[in-house]
């Protein structure tokens, strides 16, 4: 039950700023658009609320977490992201690469808090995620492996991603 | 207004970060450093020229009010979401199938997923 109200609020919200600006019933809407984004959040619940919160936990439901994610966001990840577009412009123009596939072990538990960090590193400087195992360990292609890292079965964690598992455990994990 | 300057730095950076993907893309030796190229640099040129639209919408929302303006703006903000969730799963989708089907990354000087498997 708690699952299928998660998945129509979701529904509705986003529903509500997709049609943002269509009328005049508290600012912004139309209040037949309202009526009407009801009706399908509620069917989109019904048939999709086995989806969104598989995993029978509601960790996320807290707003400290959101604002986390949202400070997150604008901070320090878009700054990362800056970085590495930055960088990949220097080894695009220059050719400078020594590329590898490194592994290594953030220790995060749940699926989401994995994904989240797969896809920060993916979009932040010289690393792409290739492949996660059953234990969570990451397979990270590093286009600049730095000397010495080669050697060590798991690359240190803050060369590759800096702070992002730090994050990924308060963003998402238990 | 003094917004048009800020559309034009946007768009600007946008264009020159969407061509140096481009660029990578022709460049780079294999099919791994070549999506390094082609997700970082297109997302984030992506996210810059959307936000001049939205800087450029917002701007016509404070001179005419009209309320079309607000809809274009939130929904480039939309698209900027789906960008940033899906690319980047693209990207591992398609360098994961690649290692799958035995390409090897050129030049590498450690292949850790290799060893592990």
């Amino acid at each position: 039950m708690i699952a299928f109200i998660i998945t129509t609020v979701v529904a509705f919200v986003i529903y509500l700023v997709l049609t943002a600006g269509s009328g005049h019933f508290m600012m912004f809407w139309a209040p037949s658009e309202i009526v009407m984004g009801i009706f399908l959040s509620l069917i989109v619940g019904a048939i999709t609320k086995n989806y969104l919160c598989k995993s029978g936990n509601y960790r996320m439901l807290n707003p400290a977490r959101w604002l986390l994610f949202i400070v997150y966001g604008i901070g320090p990840f878009f700054w990362a992201m800056a970085k590495a577009n930055l960088d990949v412009a220097y080894r695009v123009i220059t050719g400078k690469i020594r590329p590898g596939i490194v592994k290594i072990d953030p220790k995060l538990n749940t699926d989401f808090a994995v994904t989240f960090l797969a896809n920060s590193i993916t979009l932040t400087p010289g690393t792409l995620t290739v492949d996660v195992d059953d234990d969570n360990v990451l397979y990270v292609h590093w286009i600049n492996v730095p000397y010495g890292e080669e050697k060590k079965e798991y690359a240190s964690i803050g060369k590759v991603c800096g702070s992002f598992p730090r994050w990924a455990r308060r963003v998402a994990d238990d | 207004m003094w917004t048009s300057y800020l559309i034009y730095v946007f768009i600007a950076i946008g264009l020159t970060f969407n061509g140096l993907g481009v660029v990578g893309l022709l460049r780079f030796p294999d099919v791994y450093t070549r999506l390094h190229a082609a997700t970082k640099a297109t997302t984030f040129g992506s996210i810059f020229t959307s936000l001049g639209v939205v800087t450029w919408a917002f701007t016509q929302l404070y001179l005419s009010g009209n309320s079309w303006n607000l809809t274009l703006a939130l929904h480039s903000l939309i698209a900027i979401a789906a960008l940033l969730l899906t690319n980047p799963v693209g990207a591992h989708a398609i360098a994961r199938a690649a290692y799958k089907s035995g390409v090897k990354p050129k030049y590498a000087v450690v292949d850790r997923l290799e060893v592990g498997k």
